[in-house]
């Protein structure tokens, strides 16, 4: 296989050096290293990190391949820098058996642009009641450790206590969509000043919290892992720091999104700005930011989630919740983290990268950018400034909450195990 | 320049006089014997209603006739909206109709203004109740039914409400009513507080310009008007209260109660009225309960208000909310 050289980029956000590929590996990392044959591509001061990895992505397919397809999505995520994704199981049929997870696997493999590792679902159907078929979706083919009935809560206590103690057989781990039913039945957004002048069901805080709390102390009792998803309140960060300091086993997962905005946008009753858990308030921002930082939250995941355009362009109670993500967030990471100093380049690779492929296991990627690791990695030109377009997004959906604002940072180059899937801004 | 009537919140404190001051010289036109002005001859108004309520809808009507409008009644109950679509397409097929404006009631919050904001329609947009957001025409007629009441028929105009005490008492977390009042009598210079059981106030209330109260005896020597507010027998299935029987002794209002009350003090309703529940038959009755002339003067509010938007020379009434201002 061919050779490429970077040529000074600044790895992890440090000095300029030189990476050089050999086939599917990183052979040699240094200063003025000789391009001998290698194609060249100048960095000029762009930050490399290792290929980013989503531990929260909807490609929707099987079933909504008008929302995204495995090839859509993951080409969305090679723009975006990604080159491992989780994908959810809240797919038509459900992946909560073999069958759909290898399915799904299989076409991440063909189409070669990242990485898919399907997320099995807890509950047959997500319903809720019964465990699905759990060792079996881990020995099958695509080889499951994280499952999720995300898009709902497993809110039954027992189910959920089964589940965590369930996955131990083979170290999985069950990722929590915290949200207590009853106190979000017709929720439309987060419950405060702005839902009671709007006239929005509310979905409180509390309701996301009360689950993480009980599903922290649930973990202890039967020594299990458990990861939470998309937590977006200040006061489910104290849970889990205070889960942390006991020893939990616990991981958290914070969206770019709840990073950056904020329910005030609600105002606007513009359904883009719909999505569960709901945007919260400047507090609750400030908090997670924080949280991110200090490592209580671990990791940031996209929850990419793709809608047609005629599931929002309608009257808020009416639209899909969701937004896409995957090709804007390490720009939303940038701004909200890096640029008000939070965290500096080697953070958000260990936020972006290295965490959430350990608590995924995602074997070869997260690895630190030296000689001998495969050669997942992403260039980054962080000087660059623009508006968000959405009509260049390699995702078949256009649910950006970001259109026509002006971010920071573009991914212009991305490899898969040395294949370029992104060259100059472009997929390959 | 589009103009709109969304919310309460967008009317400033002159714009509402002026409706208001408007409102009496329109309801001049149904003291006599032919009650119709030529102003809206030629303009095409559509009631579009998503959802049941026969009083909004005939007050409309009745207004837009009196105006000489061309009107068109469009009932969408039952038609599919689960997705959306129909609302952006009704209101497309509307506006290739050549219609000068919408009056639309709607079950979900918010569906009138993006009706106005997303560039499905150029008309008129005039919110009839959308959720439990707002119904600004209600509100501006129980604020007009309150200046004859407490100010006076000539003496009210062009005056507000400064230093009156209004109490809203009952379902303020379901309630479009309430907010639209909360909105409209602070920017008239009223004193509002709120009486509901803890359960059905909304959370982040404290951010609303008004004070909150848990026992409605306490307010009732210091309000000038009472208005009581619909309450859901529903409601105590889902556990906002415990029994129809406490929730009336503790925030019905009943002959008693009624006597403690100012003199002057006025009893409100927006109807329908669940008796002997929220408002005794004796209180309903009484000469100081105002239900009546709130339908006679709510087509007087509504005649303004078409009035304004559409036949006035002068931008009445302006539609100004955005998201940087709140």
């Amino acid at each position: 296989m061919s050779k490429i050289l970077i040529r000074g980029a600044k790895v992890l956000g440090g000095e300029p050096q030189d990476v050089l590929i050999d086939g599917s590996v990183i052979a040699e990392v240094g200063v003025g290293l000789p391009a001998d044959g290698a194609e060249v591509v100048e960095a000029d001061g762009k930050v490399l990190l290792p290929g980013l990895v989503d531990l929260h992505t909807h490609l929707r397919e099987p079933g909504r391949e008008d929302s995204e397809t495995v090839l859509t999505g993951t080409r969305a995520a090679a723009s975006g820098g990604y080159t491992a994704v989780f994908a959810m199981a809240n797919t038509f049929p459900v992946a909560d058996t073999a069958g759909v997870v290898e399915q799904v696997y299989r076409l991440g493999q063909e189409h070669g642009y990242c990485d898919v590792q399907p997320i099995g679902a807890v509950t047959v159907g997500l319903e809720g009641r019964k465990l699905a078929e759990l060792g079996a979706m881990h020995e099958s083919a695509a080889g499951v450790t994280v499952f999720s009935d995300d898009g709902k809560c497993v809110d039954d206590a027992v189910i959920m206590r089964r589940a965590l103690e369930y996955v131990k057989a083979f170290g999985g781990v069950v990722a929590q969509h915290a949200q207590e039913p009853r106190l979000t039945e017709g929720a439309q957004m987060n419950e405060g000043v702005v839902s009671a002048e709007l006239g929005l069901g509310g979905w409180p805080a509390v309701a996301e919290e009360s689950i993480i709390a009980r599903d922290v102390l649930l973990a202890e009792h039967v020594g299990s892992r458990v990861h939470i998803c998309h937590l977006s309140t200040a006061g489910s960060v104290e849970i889990v720091r205070w889960a942390k300091s006991r020893g939990i086993d616990v991981t958290a997962e914070v969206t770019p999104h709840h990073l950056l905005l904020t329910d005030e946008l609600v105002r606007s009753y513009n359904p883009v700005y719909k999505v569960n858990p709901p945007l919260r308030t400047e507090r609750d921002v400030l908090a997670l930011r924080e949280a991110l930082a200090d490592g209580t939250i671990d990791i940031v995941a996209t929850d990419h989630a793709p809608h047609p355009h005629e599931d929002k362009d309608c009257e808020w109670a009416a639209a899909a919740m969701g937004m896409v993500g995957l090709e804007t967030a390490l720009s939303v990471v940038q701004e909200t983290m890096v640029e008000t100093g939070l965290l500096d380049w080697a953070g958000v690779a260990d936020r972006m990268s290295v965490k959430p492929a350990k608590i995924g296991q995602a074997a070869g990627h997260g690895r630190p950018v030296s000689a001998g690791e495969p050669a997942n990695l992403t260039l980054v030109d962080t000087a660059y400034r623009g508006s968000v377009d959405p009509a260049g997004f390699a995702s078949r959906s256009r649910n950006t909450p970001y259109e026509g604002r002006e971010l920071p940072g573009r991914v212009t180059h991305t490899w898969l195990r040395g294949k370029a899937t992104l060259v100059d801004g472009k997929l390959t | 320049m589009q103009r709109h009537l969304i919310s309460a919140a967008d009317l400033t404190r002159d714009d509402a006089v002026l409706i208001l001051d408007t409102a009496e010289e329109m309801a001049r036109v149904a003291d006599r014997p032919i009650k119709k002005l030529p102003t809206l001859r030629g303009r095409t108004i559509v009631n579009l209603f998503f959802e049941d309520s026969t009083r909004t809808r005939i007050s409309f009507e009745a207004a837009e006739k009196r105006l000489s409008a061309d009107v068109i009644n469009f009932t969408a109950k039952g038609s599919s909206v689960s997705k959306g679509e129909s609302l952006k397409d009704t209101a497309q097929t509307l506006e290739a109709m050549g219609v000068d404006a919408v009056v639309i009631r709607h079950g979900a919050s918010g569906a009138p203004y993006r009706l106005a904001t997303s560039g499905w329609i150029d008309a008129a947009v005039i919110n009839a109740g959308d959720g439990t957001h707002q119904h600004p025409t209600q509100a501006l007629l129980d604020a007009f039914t309150m200046r004859r009441r407490l100010v006076g028929r000539d003496a009210g105009l062009g005056q507000d409400l400064s230093g009156k005490r209004i109490t809203i008492v009952g379902d303020v977390l379901h309630s479009r009513v309430a907010r639209s009042n909360v909105d409209l009598l602070h920017t008239l210079g009223a004193e509002v507080t709120l009486v509901a059981p803890p359960t059905l106030v909304p959370v982040g209330v404290d951010a609303w310009p008004c004070g909150i109260s848990y026992d409605l005896d306490s307010t009732l020597a210091k309000s000038d008007a009472v208005m009581m507010l619909r309450v859901q027998r529903e409601r105590m299935n889902a556990a906002f209260f415990p029994t129809e029987r406490e929730y009336s002794r503790r925030y019905g209002l009943d002959g008693d109660r009624m006597a403690r009350m100012p003199e002057h003090a006025i009893v409100m309703h927006p109807g329908p009225m669940v008796r002997g529940m929220e408002i005794t038959a004796e209180v309903a009755d009484s000469d100081r309960c105002t239900v009546v002339e709130q339908v006679a003067n709510g087509v007087s509010i509504r005649m303004a208000v078409l009035y304004l938007l559409l036949g006035g020379n002068e931008p009445a009434v302006t539609h100004t909310r955005t998201i940087e201002e709140k």
